[in-house]
């Protein structure tokens, strides 16, 4: 099986931060993995995404053009992506910060306030893992039981102190109830 | 270490140049390949190297020069623009018969173009970087596994045929991450009884000099070098081939254009279509006698490359011209998708490559 992701938003949202942990999951569950980051202009305050492959057989292109899996934060991101996603993939979208539906009819969309829920829990800055605590519950991409492992491998050894607010973030996005 | 870490291209190739024992790293910043420069200035100071941020690409090329007149393995690493301000001081590390590592991981062109990936640079690497006659060593990676192992056996080459190995990556595999294994085995060192270290008192001084005034002894010094090349054509010429064994098409590509092409060959063999992949690994020496045989099994063949054809005339010359050989490109920035690979494949195979 493989899973092509698509995360997108703004730069500073923590985008390429949250790929590079699932891709690292990935890898300590013995998978193919890769993770290729837009690094043009547009991410010094513009627009950031990231390409995130998670496979069973050797990962070919590491460009994910039509995603299994999107997730966006910005309205921007959804515009420009929206069309491009398998039939029956999904979309996650942080609806604290994007205002209108997917209209797509043939790819399941989830919505969770993601933005919303960090700021009242007291984790701003960490919507992006809430999200993606929230894209594990539903697709699967990776197993929810190992994600500390992963965690302490892509958090640097200075900013350990953080670990527990990353994981909380998780746990937050996985016991999401729509 | 055999653990596999995932690693940005750029960060392992630096890591692995280290692992080779270089510890004189010269180079100026320019994008995408700015992380190597910064993994460097972090980590050579701790393992007691030199890590330099010249005043320009061509006074870093210069001192890269000097280090390995001096016996020690260097290395500089550059983006488009940024190699071809490096011309001159290569083509004196080839008169000097100076070993050295050079990494330009290429970006789009002409002139300042972008900085989103290309493969726009091969002729540059493979033909004329600058003046005089003379060849550089030339590695492609297509995965950040061998961003490192070709840097491994770059600075290895270098040191063995005293001349200068670059390492022709593209803004893709710079920045993608990717497991990796960083565990490379020992590091051969070579006796450098040339090189310019002192004499004690106790011999006669060395001379690093790519100046010859008298014609009769240029062109001694010249043929001597392409002894070296013809050997080097014999014995080091690496590819990699997939599916190829019932293919009546061959793509070549190399880098990430092997990679997407990769993904095509699979969309069309599900669809019946008989087609592989010839990846050469180095583009100087091109896998020339491999291409030749293939073309007497394949009816034609597809050269996918993000540059104007510039691949495709190795691919015409190894192959002799004997079968049709297609073009399937995008330039400037732009990356192949599978899809246009496939279309590409699809035509081949009704037409057979004949318009």
């Amino acid at each position: 099986m493989t899973k092509n992701m698509l995360i997108a938003g703004f730069g500073g949202q923590g985008i390429l931060f949250c790929g590079k942990f699932l891709a690292y999951e990935g890898l300590l569950e013995d998978k193919s993995v890769s993770w290729l980051p837009s690094y043009g202009p547009e991410m010094r305050g513009g627009t950031a995404n990231c390409s995130v492959i998670i496979s069973d057989i050797p990962v070919g292109s590491p460009i994910v053009s039509n995603p299994d899996i999107l997730m966006v934060m910005n309205l921007p991101s959804l515009d420009k992506y929206e069309d491009s996603t398998v039939a029956g993939g999904q979309i996650f979208v942080d609806s604290a910060l994007i205002d209108r539906k997917v209209n797509r009819t043939d790819v399941e969309a989830y919505y969770i306030p993601a933005t919303k829920l960090a700021n009242d829990e007291g984790l701003t800055g960490l919507a992006n893992m809430i999200m993606i605590g929230y894209v594990i519950k539903k697709s699967g991409i990776i197993p929810f039981e190992n994600i500390d492992r992963a965690l302490q491998k892509v958090v640097p050894a200075s900013k350990q102190h953080l670990l527990d607010s990353n994981r909380k973030a998780l746990e937050l996005g996985y016991n999401y109830a729509e | 270490m055999s653990e596999k870490v995932l690693m940005k291209g750029n960060e392992a190739l630096a890591e692995a140049a280290l692992m080779a024992g270089c510890r004189h790293y010269l180079g100026y910043p320019i994008t995408p390949q700015t992380e190597i420069a910064a993994y460097m200035a972090k980590r050579m100071p701790k393992v007691g190297g030199t890590f330099l941020q010249a005043e320009s690409e061509i006074a870093a090329i210069n001192m890269v020069i000097g280090v390995s007149a001096a016996g020690k393995r260097a290395m500089t690493s550059s983006s488009s623009p940024g190699i071809s301000l490096k011309g001159e001081g290569l083509s004196y590390l080839a008169g000097c018969d100076l070993p050295a590592f050079v990494v330009n991981v290429q970006r789009g062109g002409p002139g300042l173009g972008g900085i989103q990936p290309s493969q726009s640079d091969y002729f540059q690497a493979t033909r004329g970087t600058s003046h005089g006659d003379y060849h550089m060593l030339v590695l492609a990676p297509n995965s950040v596994q061998e961003m490192v192992s070709m840097t491994f056996k770059g600075f290895d080459l270098a040191d063995k045929y005293r001349m200068t190995v670059m390492l022709l990556a593209d803004g893709t595999m710079g920045q993608m991450m990717e497991p990796v294994s960083l565990d490379m085995g020992d590091v051969t060192t070579y006796e450098k009884p040339w090189a310019v270290t002192g004499t004690g008192c106790a011999r006669k001084h060395n001379v690093i000099n790519s100046l010859f005034l008298k014609p009769e002894e240029l062109e001694v010094k010249n043929f001597e070098r392409y002894e070296k090349y013809n050997y080097i054509e014999e014995n080091e010429v690496m590819y990699e081939e997939y599916m190829m064994d019932d293919a009546d098409i061959c793509i070549v590509a190399f880098g990430i254009a092997a990679r997407i092409s990769k993904n095509a060959i699979d969309m069309a063999r599900a669809k019946g279509i008989k087609v592989g992949m010839l990846r050469p690994i180095t583009l100087w020496p091109f896998p020339k006698k491999e291409m030749r045989k293939i073309a007497d099994k394949v009816k034609c063949f597809v050269s996918v490359e993000m540059s104007m054809g510039q691949l495709i005339e190795d691919v015409r010359l190894a192959s002799e011209c004997t079968r049709p050989v297609l073009l399937c490109n995008r330039t400037g920035g732009m990356i192949m998708t599978p899809e246009e690979v496939l279309a590409k494949i699809e035509e081949a195979d009704k037409t057979g490559g004949e318009n």
